[in-house]
């Protein structure tokens, strides 16, 4: 009999939980309708508070929505957080279902998600960024020229050290990553061939710890300049930098994608030397924009760089001579008198 | 209560689940969502429409398999933390067999690639097996060291040997290695569901026998429950600890082929290791290792994992209160123990009363 009492109470609870739910359902339908365009973005592994890549993508595409007096949510723009690449593929059909018109992929990891839905489904636009989906109607990619703002936070670093010796730290040993330290490793060279520089990466974009004891050995080898392209192990980075500076010693951080002025702030200064930042934002607020004008540039590639300000090296703390140098060294790489490659060798 | 106790069997978890719904509920409402939208959402995403549950069982599938070869360990009485990098080890087998002979007839590479995976997985586990048989190292820590290792390892192999010109990620794997058919993707409106679920659900099926019915099995237990006395009734404890161990491996490896073949198709320069590992552990634990409990947590776990997605694309709630209510329930899951004690107690008020 008391068994039978659970039950009952359990069921009923269990019927009640469904019943509601269902009201919520219907609720939710009706408020769900199409606009003209409505722009979604899946994020990779980071979220949209990464203090980089995602954010800066999340930060575009609520530039676009306010210029164009779009919501947040169905019918506007939105963004789909994924915890794992498994969660690609379920992100990208769920925006789909829910109207969305154009989707964006922010990561190469998210590569191979929107070039299968792209052929899946072809009334919906897509954007790839940092990667390459060729020959696809209703695909654009957008890659960033960001080895030429490494270059000029290798101008910057080779400028500012006191020891001749500088440091890179990076994130994952990937093909995009390895364009920030070509670059970076030329720019330095370009200006003094003998001031060394040591690469080290970390083998993990959320690893702040390591960034830290990566930074604090290389400090402590009298490497001055740290230009960072480690995503959330950068974080490390600045609280090394930070810690050194306090006890008045003289270091520096070069942050990366977004201007990381305001991580290097401390009580008493600022270590970022300089920002070299990508403008993501800036070109999902443009594709958008474009999508919602009806002339989406489908099948083609972007390429941002130095010359359309889709990259540059913002200027945190640099001495008015470093400062002159990168302008000197950026003059040339837009005219073409020094081609950056992306390539380490 | 003898004659209750099955009853109690479904009913604990059940109401496990449902104090896990309310108090997410509460979560909710406190921050200012709507609670009964989010459930709706949540639930229509994961068992809405066809592509909802293709997405959820493919969700499943390597989660079955990861958490069987954890309950095959700890049947044995180890912990095998390593099932991440196993599963990694696996995938990686898996794509490098499909990738290097895919002029194989289908259903040889189809089968190759498979066995490949499990076979690397297998291997992997056995290096911990081997290393605890003959050295008592813990596994503990030599599969965490593993895991490391195999994610280094597979960063490494596919930069250096699978990746195409300036790119992180191998080729696609060729069609006769595919376990997603064009019909499943009709079938599911596009979704990843693929013929691997049908080898976890033999999975299960094998793993249920092995450990119930079979001399092998009753060797597992026997070293699991104690090695010393296994030892003095004549086993040959080494050999048992590092079949067990390849057994747990080859199943995380098999977990991480259905994922290389099924789910992705290729194989990338990774962030992280594969979070089926840790994922299938909890799926594990909380089927109490049960091979037929496993299918019922692996789908709870899949639900809120997919269905959880949806939740942020209908609503403006953040992504990071979704997981705040996942956890709640699955935390109030794993404490069933507690919730049994209550329902007990209430049972026996009542019957005074």
């Amino acid at each position: 009999m008391k068994t039978r009492k659970i039950i009952f109470g359990s069921l009923l609870s269990l019927g009640l939980v469904l019943t509601l739910a269902g009201c919520g359902s219907q609720a939710k339908s009706s408020a769900g309708k199409t606009t003209k365009n409505s722009v979604a973005l899946v994020t990779d592994g980071g979220g949209i508070d990464d203090k980089s890549f995602n954010q800066s993508a999340w930060e575009g595409l609520k530039a676009w929505g306010k210029e164009n007096k779009f919501s947040k949510g169905v019918g506007g723009y939105d963004y789909a957080q994924s915890t794992s690449p498994s969660d690609f593929t379920p992100n990208i059909n769920k925006l789909i279902k829910a109207k969305y018109k154009t989707v964006l992929g922010i990561g190469y990891q998210v590569q191979k998600n929107i070039a299968d839905a792209s052929k899946q489904y072809s009334d919906v636009n897509f954007v790839i960024v940092d990667s390459v989906i060729p020959n696809q109607k209703n695909v654009a990619s957008v890659m960033f020229k960001a080895e030429q703002s490494s270059f000029l936070a290798g101008v910057a670093a080779a400028e500012t050290t006191k020891t001749n010796k500088v440091g890179f730290i990076g994130g994952v040993k990937s093909d995009i990553v390895e364009g920030f330290q070509a670059g970076f490793t030329q720019g330095v060279k370009a200006v003094n061939k003998n001031i060394s520089v040591d690469v080290k990466y970390a083998g993990s974009f959320s690893k702040a710890d390591l960034g830290k004891s990566l930074a604090d050995a290389m400090y402590s080898n009298q490497e001055d300049v740290i230009y960072q392209a480690a995503g959330g192990t950068g974080n490390g980075v600045f609280t090394s930098a930070k810690g050194l500076a306090k006890d008045g010693k003289k270091v520096w951080v070069i942050g990366v994608d977004r201007d990381q002025k305001a991580d290097g702030k401390y009580n008493g200064g600022n270590v970022t030397l300089a920002s070299a930042v990508k403008e993501v934002g800036i070109a999902v607020q443009d594709l958008s924009n474009k999508a919602l004008k009806g002339n989406f540039p489908g099948g083609k590639t972007i390429e941002y760089d130095l010359k359309d300000k889709g990259v540059s090296l913002v200027n945190d703390n640099m001495s008015e001579s470093a400062e002159k140098q990168v302008n000197a060294y950026k003059e040339k790489i837009i005219n073409g008198d020094i081609s950056v490659s992306a390539k380490a060798n | 209560m003898p004659n209750s106790s099955k009853l109690f069997k479904v009913l604990v978890p059940l109401t496990s689940v449902l104090a896990g719904l309310v108090v997410g509920a509460i979560v909710m409402a406190i921050f200012g969502y709507d609670p009964f939208l989010n459930y709706a959402s949540l639930f229509t995403g994961a068992l809405g429409d066809a592509n909802a549950i293709g997405e959820t069982l493919r969700e499943l599938t390597p989660l079955i398999l990861t958490a069987l070869g954890f309950s095959i360990a700890s049947t044995a009485g180890f912990f095998n933390i390593g099932g991440a990098g196993q599963a990694l080890m696996g995938w990686m087998a898996s794509v490098s067999f499909a990738l290097n002979f895919s002029s194989l007839p289908h259903w040889l590479l189809l089968l190759g690639s498979i066995m490949a995976g499990a076979l690397a997985g297998g291997i992997w586990a056995g290096i911990a097996g081997v290393l605890k048989a003959y050295l008592g190292t813990s596994e503990v820590i030599t599969t965490i060291m593993l895991n490391y290792i195999a994610l280094y390892l597979s960063s490494f192999l596919v930069k250096n040997f699978l990746a195409q010109d300036q790119s992180d990620f191998s080729k696609t794997i060729p069609e006769g290695a595919r376990l997603r058919t064009p019909f499943l993707e009709h079938l599911t409106q596009n979704s990843t569901f693929n013929y691997g679920i049908i080898i976890s659900l033999i999975m299960v099926i094998v793993v249920y026998f092995l450990i119930q019915r079979t001399k092998v099995g009753y060797e597992y237990r026997a070293v699991g429950l104690n090695d010393k006395a296994a030892n003095y009734a004549g086993m040959n404890v080494k050999k048992v600890i590092i079949s067990a161990m390849v057994v747990s491996g080859a199943l995380a490896g098999l977990g991480g082929a259905v994922e290389g073949l099924g789910n992705y198709e290729n194989i990338y320069v990774m962030t992280s290791l594969p979070d089926i590992g840790f994922n299938g552990m909890a799926v594990s634990l909380l089927a109490s290792g049960n091979p037929i409990g496993i299918i019922f947590s692996g789908l709870l776990f899949s639900i809120l994992k997919i269905g959880g997605l949806s939740i942020s694309v209908v609503s403006t709630t953040p992504p990071e209160i979704v997981d705040i209510v996942i956890a709640t329930i699955i935390f109030f899951v794993g404490i069933n123990y507690v919730i049994k004690i209550g329902l007990e107690k209430l049972s026996k008020k009542k019957g005074e009363g």
